[in-house]
């Protein structure tokens, strides 16, 4: 009885809204601080709130699978596809993409800067044996650098010199930064990232490091408790002509920190 | 980096400071009510079972004072893995709809709670029980009637009891990141912040942040200290 008055109480003292969705996104999103900048808009323009959760791209899309967040917003294409054909998702629209890139110590130990091909890079690190920190987290990142040893034709997991910290990419980089390792970060986050210390990007410009953003909608068939409708405003109005001049217009210490493409998406 | 700098807990005059105080100051709200209804929570819970673990004799008591210790050891994140489970919507209490809400903090952080509270009004009441309750006996108590008597000896190692499991909430970050999901303006505590701050790389406001909250726990600490009796 007292613990229900008590939650009672909590609940009452939350401020009422008219309308609330929980976006699951990622942290790149999140932590670059671009949500927070376009959100505000939206909620003036609609009147809908949007509460974020930040993950990682596998944890966002296993959060939305258990009917606990009425959108996604992500940047995995392969886990992404998993979940469009599991039955979870419909309506998968790119909204915006910026790129990937390779930082690591000024130092270069592995001498990869300036270089544009991505598996050179990896290839030149594992050879010169050079600490690499990894996600670990199942996170679109995460999923991508995987992609990109495979593609490499190199096993590093076990390695001395492999690093799975299990963690953000604030951790990887803070990691990275400590340890005057190479890791792969995307740009948004490493633009806004405020504890590089000798980190520099040493490797951009491939076109295997495109990253792209995917808002997918829930599957109301299969989570009929999710608030749909106003899930789909928003994922409208990122991929319309608002959200998209909004998204453009984010710059961190002058640079773009992503480019709308919903309507010219990016292969 | 903000110039929101370690030596200032407080709002100063500066317009950075008053924004990042305007962010900051529902944060420590919320850290502090999630903590104190917790705590609250757990003491309505823990101080009757150590009282009735320390006064009653009855079968089974000695693996439940046993069960009670070792879930002083009990690992946030699990609790918070657990909560999130029973929560989810795809969860048996799903329905309910408190996943990524402070009430669901407040339960997940009052379990993590009841078990330090519990233990240790046990040890205090135990104690007492000993030593007077002979006495007490003696002039017609029962033992109802005789643990006010003892909760008044005892209150300020059951005063340490509340302040302990104010520690464990206040300071929480695995359960509370889980089931409170970390969003801004809702669910974002003290800890959060700080694990997030960390992670954005802005490690002079995260360190600002955590001395706040050491401050806070200060605070705490000396008002219970002053409540609890004349000397400390």
């Amino acid at each position: 009885m007292i613990i229900r008055t008590l939650l009672l109480m909590l609940a009452v003292a939350l401020p009422a809204q008219a309308e609330t969705i929980t976006l699951a996104s990622t942290t790149s999103v999140d932590n670059s601080g671009l949500l927070a900048k376009i959100l505000p808009g939206f909620t003036k323009a609609t009147g809908i709130e949007v509460r974020v959760l930040a993950q990682g791209t596998g944890q966002a899309l296993a959060t939305a699978a258990r009917g606990d967040a009425d959108l996604v917003l992500v940047h995995d294409p392969e886990a992404e596809a998993t979940f469009l054909a599991e039955g979870h998702g419909i309506n998968r629209r790119q909204i915006a993409w910026n790129d990937f890139i390779i930082v690591g110590p000024a130092a270069d130990p592995a001498h990869i800067a300036g270089g544009k091909d991505a598996l050179a890079a990896l290839t030149a690190v594992a050879r010169t044996t050079s600490p690499f920190v990894s996600r670990g987290d199942k996170s679109g990142t995460d999923a991508l650098e995987k992609r990109l040893w495979k593609a490499a034709k190199i096993a590093p997991a076990g390695q001395p010199w492999y690093r799975d910290i299990g963690g953000g990419m604030g951790a990887a980089l803070n990691a990275a930064a400590a340890m005057d390792a190479v890791t792969l970060s995307d740009r948004g986050t490493w633009l806004s990232f405020n504890n590089k210390r000798d980190l520099v990007v040493l490797v951009q410009g491939d076109k295997a490091l495109t990253n792209r953003y995917d808002v997918i909608e829930l599957n109301p068939a299969k989570h009929p408790d999710i608030k749909a409708a106003p899930a789909h405003v928003l994922a409208e109005w990122l991929a319309g002509p608002d959200g998209q001049a909004a998204i453009g217009a984010v710059t961190v210490a002058g640079q773009k920190l992503f480019i709308p493409s919903a309507a010219n998406p990016v292969p | 980096m903000t110039a929101f700098t370690p030596a200032s807990c407080a709002p100063s005059n500066s317009p950075n400071d008053a924004v990042i105080a305007e962010t900051l100051l529902p944060v420590l709200g919320l850290s502090l009510s999630v903590s104190l209804a917790a705590t609250t929570m757990a003491a309505l819970i823990g101080v009757p079972l150590g009282a009735l673990l320390a006064l009653h004799e009855f079968a089974g008591r000695r693996a439940l004072v046993i069960t009670v210790n070792a879930l002083l050891g009990l690992p946030p994140v699990v609790v918070g893995l657990a909560m999130y489970l029973l929560l989810s919507r795809s969860g048996p209490l799903g329905w309910l709809g408190l996943l990524f809400t402070p009430p669901a903090m407040v339960i997940a952080q009052a379990v993590l709670a009841t078990p330090i509270i519990a233990a240790l009004s046990h040890r205090a009441l135990e104690a007492a029980w000993r030593d007077y309750g002979p006495a007490l006996r003696v002039l017609g108590a029962t033992r109802v009637r005789a643990l006010p008597t003892l909760l008044a000896m005892q209150a300020r190692p059951l005063a340490t009891a509340l302040l302990a499991g104010f520690g464990r909430t206040i300071s929480e970050v695995g359960a509370v990141l889980i089931v409170g999901g970390n969003i801004a303006g809702h669910t974002r505590t003290m800890t959060t912040t700080v694990a997030l701050e960390t992670s954005k790389g802005n490690l002079d406001l995260a360190l600002a942040i955590g001395l706040c909250l050491i401050a806070i726990s200060l605070a705490v600490s000396t008002a219970a200290i002053a409540l609890g009796g004349p000397k400390p």
